[in-house]
C-alpha cells in the first residue's frame, strides 16, 4: 500500500516541534496524539484520546483565547475529515495564530488501516482553502514541513493549513498520560492559571 | 413568527437578563448554531465588545471549543436548540474527562404546541440525553424565572465545574407558527 517518497510521521512531527518555544500543541486522537509524545512530553501538549473530530475546535477555543500565543493542531486525516465542518468554522473565524497539520496516510490507522476518503477523493488542502483559510499547503517534503513549522511562530498570517502526506507504515506506539483533567491543568498551570 | 407563548411572557426581555448573566460571569466565547429563539440573545452576543459570537457548522464544535477555550483561560456557553443536542452526544465525553465549565442553553422544540412533529423525536429526548451523558438539567418556563435559574446554572456550572443545561421552554419562546 505504501507509496514511494512519503514522509515520515515521527520525523514531520518532531520537525513540528523542534523549536516550538511557546506553542501550544493539540494531538487529534489516533497515532498523531502518540507522534507528539514521541516528540517529547510537554507541558503545553494536549493529547486527545477521545472526541473524534474535535481537535480543530479545540485549537479554535485555544487560540481565541491566547491570542498571542501560537497554537498548533497536529491530527490524521480521518480525524480531521470527521470535523470538515470546523475547516468552516475557523475559515469565518480566522484566528491569526491557529496552524493545522494533518499527517494524511489516506488510512484508518488504529482500527486496521481501512482506506480514508483522501485516498483517491478528498482534497483537504482544497477544502481548507474553499472554507477561506488562504494559506493551506500540500506538504511532500521534510523542507516544507521545516517551513510551516516556522510559519506556525507568525501570529499575524494564520489561520493555516498544512496537509503532509505521510508514510502509513505502522509505528512503535509511545502513548502519553490519558489523564484529561491532568493534560488540561496542567497547560493551564503553564499559562499561569490557578486551579478553580 | 412566535405567536403561541404565554401572553405574559410575549415581550421578549429575558434574552437581556440572560445576556447580564453571562457578562457577570465573565463569558468571553459563545459558540452558536442559530435558532429563533436565541436571535436576540445572538444579536447582543454579536454586538458586545467583550464575548465573541462562534458560529458552528454543528452544535458538537461548540463542545470541543469550549474544552479549548478553557484550557487557554476563557469561559464560554453553547446556544443550541433542542435538535442539535443530539449532535453533540460524543463530544459531551469530553466534559468529565477534561473536566471544563459546560453551560449550555437550549432553545426547546418539539413541545408546547409544536406544530411541526419532525421536531417531536428529538424534543422528547433532549432532557434525557444531557442527564445520560452526565449534564444537569434546570428549565426555565416562563420569563420571571429566567434571571434566578440563569444564575443557578451559571454558578454551579462555573464555580462548581457541573455540567449544566438551561431548557429554554418552548412556553417561553413561543410555538413556531407557519402560514401559508
Amino acid at each position: 500500500m505504501s507509496k514511494a517518497n512519503l514522509l515520515d510521521r515521527r520525523q514531520v512531527v518532531s520537525t513540528l516541534l523542534a523549536n516550538r518555544k511557546d506553542v501550544v500543541a493539540i494531538g487529534g486522537l489516533g497515532a498523531s496524539t502518540n507522534d507528539m509524545c514521541a516528540a517529547g512530553d510537554h507541558a503545553r501538549n494536549f493529547y486527545l484520546w477521545g472526541g473524534m473530530g474535535g481537535a480543530a475546535m479545540i485549537g479554535l477555543g485555544l487560540a481565541l483565547a491566547q491570542p498571542k500565543l501560537p497554537v498548533l493542531v497536529i491530527t490524521g486525516d480521518g480525524e480531521m475529515l470527521m470535523g470538515l465542518g470546523s475547516l468552516a468554522t475557523i475559515g469565518l473565524q480566522k484566528p491569526a495564530n491557529l496552524s493545522i497539520a494533518v499527517l494524511d496516510n489516506e488510512a484508518y490507522g488504529e482500527t486496521g488501516g481501512q482506506t480514508s476518503h483522501t485516498t483517491v477523493a478528498a482534497d483537504l488542502v482544497g477544502i481548507a482553502k474553499a472554507c477561506g483559510i488562504a494559506d493551506s499547503r500540500a506538504v511532500t517534503t521534510m523542507a516544507e514541513v521545516e517551513a510551516f513549522a516556522k510559519a506556525v511562530h507568525d501570529l499575524s498570517a494564520g489561520p493555516r493549513f498544512a496537509n503532509v502526506k505521510i508514510d502509513s507504515a505502522g509505528l512503535e506506539r509511545i502513548l502519553p498520560t490519558r489523564d484529561g483533567t491532568y493534560i488540561v491543568n496542567r497547560i493551564r498551570g503553564d499559562l499561569g492559571f490557578q486551579p478553580i | 413568527m412566535h405567536a403561541r407563548a404565554d401572553a405574559a411572557d410575549t415581550a421578549p426581555n429575558w434574552p437581556d437578563d440572560i445576556f447580564a448573566t453571562l457578562q457577570r460571569f465573565d463569558v468571553r466565547q459563545v459558540p452558536y448554531v442559530p435558532d429563533a429563539g436565541h436571535s436576540k440573545l445572538i444579536q447582543r452576543v454579536l454586538d458586545s465588545s467583550t464575548m465573541r459570537g462562534i458560529p458552528l457548522t454543528t452544535e458538537e464544535e461548540g463542545v470541543a471549543l469550549l474544552a479549548g477555550a478553557w484550557a487557554g483561560g476563557q469561559r464560554g456557553v453553547l446556544l443550541m436548540q433542542s435538535s442539535g443536542v443530539g449532535n453533540c452526544i460524543n463530544m459531551l465525553s469530553l466534559i468529565p474527562i477534561l473536566r471544563f465549565p459546560f453551560l449550555t442553553l437550549v432553545t426547546m422544540r418539539g413541545e408546547w404546541g409544536e406544530f411541526n412533529p419532525w421536531q417531536v423525536p428529538m424534543g422528547s429526548t433532549t432532557q434525557g440525553v444531557f442527564e445520560l451523558s452526565g449534564v444537569h438539567v434546570l428549565r426555565a418556563s416562563h420569563a420571571a424565572e429566567v434571571p434566578a435559574v440563569l444564575e443557578a446554572a451559571a454558578a454551579q456550572a462555573y464555580n462548581a465545574l457541573t455540567p449544566t443545561a438551561v431548557l429554554l421552554s418552548q412556553r417561553l419562546i413561543g410555538a413556531k407558527v407557519f402560514t401559508k
